[in-house]
């Protein structure tokens, strides 16, 4: 079974942000790692960059596919993930945690609210 | 979108959804891209044992008095150089040189020949080589393809696997070799070849026994210390020898000799279907060449159909990319002109519009640690 924490809002391309913390950070969840096994590098956005909420922003790839990651809300990217680049497994040993892609400024607040949240994403994975 | 309700099944799909496979759709079949993941499956070949279902790939009986000479007229590598249980690489051209199909043909005895083709051309395969038949060749052909199933053994331990599973050393084939045995299910072809470059045979069975040796080679393959394998591993360790995939590294459109399948040619044994072509090419130089490169640094993995670019200019486009789980960097191939080609060359692989830097490196890609 997927680990789904009750804290944080799920996007349907399995994104998940953390909105109470500020800037919130954005990263995979365990499900989607889990499919994509194997991450071997992660194209990081750049930081300054503004997105809308659904705007491809970067790459995860594995060994078999390069998958696009989506920005859950909009907003700046602010920071990102540069221990990535060292070690791009952070991403399927700890997706929730280490294995952050970047961090983003909202520009919206209620946009995160109109993500799924934990139960929703449960059932969306089935 | 995939059409899944025209893809073809193996004798094995229920077991592979049973052990938790991830199908995909693969040159008209449903296969197993992985069960636990493609660098795990990956590393057992090279460090102890895997085990693929290739009963997708298809099986052709040439046999009569014809059937040296016929096939000397269809294929490329000379055959008559095979004795009985012997078997060699080799190609199907078409009247241009162009490759329709590369092949393993074992000669299981004077006068009869087992074909072991790809997935994808079993039908192209078929027709081009049917095609060429005449009625003074006193040759049949069969297509065993819908009745056979295939299991491919590989690693150092295959070995073990094999003894365990059919209970004595001698029923191991040596490589480039073919071990046939009448069963009251139908024959059973034991092959001492594979697509990994590990020690390994490919075992070919009736359908109906597939699943019940499949269950068992498992248990083997898990008690030596190593896992059923879905098809990204086989992608990922034949591109790490730098063996060709059809469809990416091969087409009807560039001959061996741009593969560098020069080896598998043999111009000397007489006529064959495409040898005036090569003849030509061979005189005139070849425009370009199938040509390993190797990403420097940390770079996303190389892909198919990726532009290759030296300089200002794009001097060609990816046929097989992959991340080597073996070396832990980007690996690929691409058709380059000559002036690209010879190791040490620096070009870049244009990934998503940015470009990375790689290098032409030898095949294979990976050579076995020396004990």
């Amino acid at each position: 079974m997927s680990n789904v924490p009750d804290n944080l809002r799920y996007r349907d391309s399995h994104e998940w942000i953390d909105p109470q913390q500020t800037p919130a950070p954005v990263g995979i969840t365990d499900h989607a790692q889990a499919e994509l096994t194997d991450v071997v590098f992660v194209d990081l956005p750049k930081i300054g960059t503004q997105v809308s909420a659904g705007q491809q922003v970067c790459v995860v790839e594995s060994v078999k596919a390069a998958s696009d990651i989506y920005a859950p809300v909009s907003g700046e990217i602010v920071e990102a993930n540069d221990a990535l680049s060292a070690d791009p497994g952070l991403i399927n040993r700890d997706p929730f945690g280490a294995g952050w892609i970047f961090k983003i400024k909202p520009s919206n607040a209620a946009e995160a609210d109109a993500l799924m949240n934990a139960e929703a994403y449960r059932k969306h994975i089935g | 979108m995939s059409d899944t309700e025209t893809l073809r099944q193996t004798p094995l799909h229920a077991v592979h959804v049973g052990m938790g496979a991830r199908m995909v759709p693969f040159a008209g079949w449903n296969m197993p891209v992985q069960y636990t993941g493609i660098v795990e499956e990956h590393k057992a070949v090279r460090q102890s044992v895997g085990v693929f279902d290739i009963s997708h790939m298809g099986q052709f009986i040439v046999s009569g008095k014809g059937a040296e000479a016929f096939l000397n007229r269809v294929l490329t590598n000379n055959i008559a150089k095979l004795t009985p249980g012997q078997g060699q690489y080799t190609l199907l051209l078409n009247a241009q040189g162009g490759v329709i199909d590369d092949l393993i043909a074992y000669r299981t005895s004077e006068r009869e020949f087992f074909l072991v083709v790809n997935a994808s051309r079993i039908d192209a395969d078929w027709t081009h080589i049917e095609s060429q038949l005449t009625e003074d060749d006193d040759v049949m052909m069969a297509n065993a393809s819908d009745f056979t199933a295939g299991l491919a053994i590989q690693g150092p331990k295959a070995r073990e696997v094999a003894v365990a599973v059919f209970g004595n050393a001698d029923s191991f084939p040596a490589h480039n070799t073919i071990l046939v045995t009448m069963t009251d299910s139908g024959p059973m072809w034991l092959c001492g070849t594979g697509y990994t470059g590990e020690e390994g045979f490919e075992f070919f069975m009736p359908i109906e026994t597939a699943e019940n040796w499949f269950r068992k080679i498992v248990d083997a393959v898990k008690s030596a210390g190593g896992l059923p394998c879905g098809l990204g591993a086989r992608d990922t360790l034949r591109l790490e020898m730098g063996y060709p995939l059809n469809g990416n590294d091969l087409s009807e459109t560039r001959t061996p000799l741009q593969a560098g399948l020069g080896f598998f040619v043999d111009l000397d044994k007489g006529d064959f279907t495409g040898r005036e072509a090569l003849v030509k090419q061979k005189a005139e130089g070849l425009p370009d060449k199938l040509t390993a490169f190797r990403m420097t640094g940390a770079t996303p993995p190389p892909r198919p159909h990726y532009p290759v670019a030296q300089g200002d200019q794009i001097v060609g486009e990816v046929c097989s990319g992959t991340q080597s789980p073996s070396l832990g960097c980007g690996i690929g191939m691409a058709y380059l002109p000559l002036s690209a080609a010879a190791a040490g060359s620096a070009i870049e692989i244009e990934i998503r519009g940015r470009r990375f830097p790689a290098e032409v490196v030898k095949k294979p890609f990976y050579r076995k640690p020396s004990v």
